[in-house]
């Protein structure tokens, strides 16, 4: 296999991918100087047209796509996302609307933003929600911004969030941002909440507690309403990381399970693109204690439709630009609508079956290291691949590769050493499913007979395997032109 | 396999002591857990930290880690050597890929702290 060049090496001076018409005015000379004309960038790369589009092309050929295979990349929910979603997305009142349009000339976006807000409440039980945050991520960081205007409201803002140790690394990240100490709590023996130790832990400097439900290991935290109400007993509140809410839609609802703060993800849950096809859109919802601190403008009712409200003295202000990740909250809402209330259900049932059934079909051939019941994924380690014959779960994600698969995720949740967490979707067929099963089955058995075939793995794909550890020790993140030219 | 003059934590740190300076890294277990070492964050010079108080974080290819400080004290050394090659601390971690040095300001932290043989005991109820 050929290496496709970096577009830097295609470069030849003067090439250009479009020919103006020669000048049939006077120039307008120095017109622009000072506002407009930037500095030449040394290197930028000149090529034509043709050598443009086939290089892009070529280079994303080589991608790997859920609308090309199974996509079970754990904890990611990668659903395939119906094209209908983009078709309503492409119509001009959507993607032509300007953001600065007054609100009596854009009624219809506000409609959807406010819908929206309608349906994610009554699917995961909450007050009111926010649509600005543009990713889970920063859900979080609003949601724990959130937290702390509503306790600094109350009298003090408080010292420290709990986080389980089975936890996004997010989680600990958008505490610290907030301005708050985290402290690490030990799961149980199942993978779970300990309840002893979060009352041991819990007191009056505590502000919140962050679970996620199902938790990563694809179990459901099912104490969670015991959790709920020792966090609340001493003054604190329950924010629920909602990123793997695929397993609950139309089923539970963390509002019922007494969360008082939720993220989802709709480019997860929602079926919106991601993973480079993005952007992502982090809604947060609230209880009703919570509500006059949601970021501004909110979209409210009004007597003649739909309006924007500013004038909120108690919130957190903007987090993002405008009305967030608009045409994202567009594509959820027509997944939401296309599906009702039966498919939504639908969503979490398949979801759950499928993880089950992979989950049933491999165990004794992988090792299950928490052996609670799954949900919408199943965490599988590679200590019987490990143990006999050394192969590791980088090595059996790498020779997946050669079969047409995306590997699982890796070596997370981070209390399960050498990790391979499967998420396959609702998406996948029995079909699809048992194809990816009978591979798994042959790369068991690969490690057993020819365990130097998966160390050297993958064999068929445009790189071979990469050197992980010399890129990020010495990263080449610049390129520069060989001395020799 | 353990250095039997060191003492360790339940974190997988270990700590040398001459007089009252303290050389801290981590345990051959923790390296081997971790894989390939591509960064160590350390502390200024000078810092004073408490028992148990974060000293840095380890990056390798699979997870980013926190590193305690075992015992209490005021860093008066940091190992540079790491900045150019992580790779020290997986192939000598209880050597060259010491992480800091510190003043200790209370010895009897040390009390708190596993000798070599208990902490391979330790470390066998970890792998069962």
């Amino acid at each position: 296999m050929i290496r496709e060049p970096l577009i830097f090496e295609l470069s030849a001076k003067g090439k250009r991918a479009y020919a103006m018409p020669a000048l049939d005015v006077p120039e307008a000379k120095g017109a622009l100087d000072g506002l407009a004309v930037r500095d030449g960038i040394e290197g930028f790369p000149e090529a034509s047209e043709v050598e443009i589009v086939r290089h892009f092309t070529r280079l994303s050929q080589q991608n790997y796509c859920v609308d090309e295979g199974f996509y079970p990349l754990g904890s990611c929910t990668m659903k395939y996302n119906p094209k209908i979603n983009e078709k309503i997305a492409a119509l001009p009142g959507f993607a032509g609307v300007h953001p600065y349009a007054p609100a009596d000339t854009v009624q219809g976006c506000l409609e959807v933003l406010k819908r929206t807000e309608d349906y994610l409440c009554e699917i995961t039980g909450f007050e009111a929600f926010t649509l600005q945050p543009s990713a889970g991520a920063q859900g979080e960081l609003t949601g724990i911004m959130l937290i702390r205007a509503a306790l600094a409201k109350r009298g003090n803002p408080r010292k420290v969030v709990l986080i389980p140790d089975s936890a996004h690394g997010t989680n600990p990240s958008s505490a610290h941002l907030s301005g708050y100490a985290v402290q690490e709590i030990k799961s149980n023996p199942d993978g779970g909440i300990d309840l002893e130790e979060l009352a041991r832990c819990m007191n009056e400097d505590v502000a919140a507690l962050m679970v996620t439900n199902p938790n990563t290991l694809g179990v459901f935290e099912s104490n969670i309403r015991r959790a709920a109400e020792i966090v609340h007993a001493k003054g604190g509140f329950l924010y629920m990381d909602g990123a793997n809410m695929n397993a609950l839609t139309g089923i539970a609802r963390p509002g019922d399970m007494g969360a008082d703060v939720l993220h989802v993800n709709l480019h997860k849950t929602f079926s919106t693109p991601h993973g480079g096809g993005g952007p992502g859109s982090g809604p947060v919802g609230v209880v009703k204690e919570m509500v006059p601190f949601l970021p501004t403008p909110y979209v409210v009712r009004t007597a003649n439709g739909y309006g924007l409200d500013d004038d909120r003295p108690d919130s957190i202000g903007r987090v993002r630009g405008f009305y967030g990740n608009f045409l994202v909250v567009v594509k959820a809402l027509t997944y939401i609508l296309a599906l009702g209330p039966e498919g939504v259900r639908e969503i979490a049932e398949i979801a759950v079956l499928n993880a089950n059934y992979i989950r049933k079909s491999l165990e004794g051939i992988y090792n299950l290291p928490y052996d609670a019941p799954s949900l919408h994924e199943v965490v599988f380690d590679d200590k019987i691949q490990k143990d006999a014959y050394g192969v590791t779960n980088l090595d059996i994600a790498k020779r997946l590769i050669d079969y047409g698969f995306h590997p699982p995720t890796m070596s997370f949740p981070l209390i399960v050493h050498g990790a391979l967490m499967i998420e396959p979707t609702e998406t996948e067929s029995k079909r699809d499913l048992d194809g990816f099963i009978e591979t798994m089955k042959t790369i068991a058995e690969e490690a057993k007979a020819d365990a130097g075939l998966l160390k050297a793995a993958p064999h068929h794909s445009f790189v071979r395997r990469l050197d992980e550890t010399a890129a990020a020790r010495n990263p080449v993140l610049k390129w520069e032109k060989p001395k020799s030219e | 396999m353990y250095p039997q003059n060191f003492y360790f934590t339940k974190d997988h740190e270990w700590v040398a002591v001459d007089g009252d300076t303290a050389t801290i890294g981590i345990s051959d277990f923790a390296q081997k857990q971790l894989g390939d070492v591509v960064f160590v964050e350390q502390p200024e010079i000078g810092k004073v930290l408490a028992v148990h108080q974060t000293i840095g974080s380890i990056e390798s290819v699979k997870a980013v880690s926190e590193v305690f400080a075992p015992v209490s004290g005021e860093v008066t050394a940091i190992n540079a050597e790491l900045g150019t090659a992580p790779e020290a601390v997986n192939q000598d971690p209880h050597g060259k890929g010491w992480i800091i040095r510190l003043k200790m300001a209370n010895q009897a932290d040390l009390g708190a702290l596993m000798k070599a043989a208990d902490y391979e005991k330790y470390l066998e109820g970890l792998t069962h």
